[in-house]
């Protein structure tokens, strides 16, 4: 349940940029290919939310896809897991995108 | 209640909407990253290097840590930090080898991070040239994330394990840079196929580098401490 230090990670930041401003929305970008869960973070994101200027905000989770180049063949690809292979048979792949864990924006006033 | 984001103010549609929306675009984890950078900058002004080691319970971690620290005994200076949920059994087994140890306890959580390893770090105060140990939280899913400060991150699997956890746990073996596959002495007795799991590793890892031992026996072990030994020979670009 690692998501549980990933949330209070992001509310600690959200905290700092807030100030006593009252956040209504928070915008996170998850890559498919990071170990993270993100309806474990949506559970955990009200309960560390709770009693600070978060609490009560929106959670938006932008959920970015994988992508990954073969090495061998030149393609490509849409990568759904993290096992790294291509079509044409080759391991030999690269990974582009789906490794994102950010912070995006917050919605504060 | 505003329809767009859920506030409790009364806002006329989007037209009336006055919050500010902020851009952040900062990585999750970029204070964890920014004291495992401190922690890794800090053990290079000793000349000391951490090596995080990370497996499910019962790769016999603990036990290749022990022959580990006592094979080196008069080659290298070395530290252990220990973390568990809790108990300081994995410490006091450590210390009997002479090394010293810090235990960490986790408590409810799962995984160590850079803040938990710079607080023991401080304790441990390793001596110049030392290699520290970090003997991560018995868990295959949760470490894989939490850069601590390492030079290396280590993944202990035996053979009594299924050849397929590559493939079930590859957050975890997409993260490592080596893996020690120990007690081979035990590959008579169990259906474990290293060449197969060697190819289940690869396809999450193509760059892994993977070692087969059996600290009970000493097979393989020499290959071990060469390599920790080549930590300093070729320092990694990170």
């Amino acid at each position: 349940m690692h998501e549980l230090a990933i949330t209070q990670s992001v509310v600690d930041e959200v905290l700092s940029r807030a100030g006593s401003r009252p956040v209504h929305a928070v915008h996170l970008r998850v890559g498919a290919l990071t170990a993270v869960v993100p309806s474990a973070v949506e559970f955990c994101f009200d309960l560390v939310a709770a009693g600070t200027v978060v609490e009560g905000a929106k959670l938006h989770i932008d959920l970015t896809p994988g992508r990954a180049a073969c090495r061998s063949c030149g393609v490509s690809f849409d990568l759904p897991d993290p096992v790294l292979l291509c079509a044409c048979g080759s391991a030999d792949v690269s990974v582009l995108a789906g490794r994102e864990l950010k912070i995006v924006s917050m919605e504060v006033g | 209640m505003c329809g767009t984001c859920g506030c409790d103010s009364d806002h006329a549609g989007d037209s009336g909407h006055r919050h500010e929306r902020v851009s952040l675009e900062q990585n999750v984890l970029a204070k964890n990253d920014a004291i495992a950078r401190d922690n890794r900058a800090w053990l290079r002004k000793r000349d000391a290097i951490a090596l995080n080691l990370m497996s499910s319970p019962g790769s016999g971690k603990t036990t290749l840590l022990e022959r580990t620290l006592l094979a080196m005994a008069r080659v290298r200076p070395a530290a252990v930090i220990e973390g568990d949920q809790a108990t300081s059994l994995d410490a006091d087994r450590i210390r009997r080898t002479g090394a010293p140890a810090v235990q960490v306890n986790t408590g409810a959580g799962c995984h160590l991070d850079a803040a938990l390893v710079r607080s023991a770090l401080s304790r441990l105060d390793p001596p110049a040239g030392a290699v520290v140990f970090v003997e991560n939280v018995g868990n295959l899913v949760c470490p894989a994330m939490f850069d601590l400060g390492e030079q290396r991150k280590v993944v202990v699997i035996s053979v009594t394990e299924g050849t397929e956890k590559p493939l079930k746990y590859p957050y975890m073996f997409a993260a490592a840079d080596l893996v020690v596959v120990n007690k081979v002495d035990l590959l008579p007795y169990v259906e474990f196929d290293l060449d197969l799991f060697a190819k289940h590793a690869r396809a999450v890892n193509p760059d892994l580098t993977m070692l087969a031992v059996s600290a009970t026996t000493g097979e393989g072990m020499q290959a071990w401490f060469d390599w920790i030994a080549s930590q300093w020979l070729h320092p990694p670009a990170r």
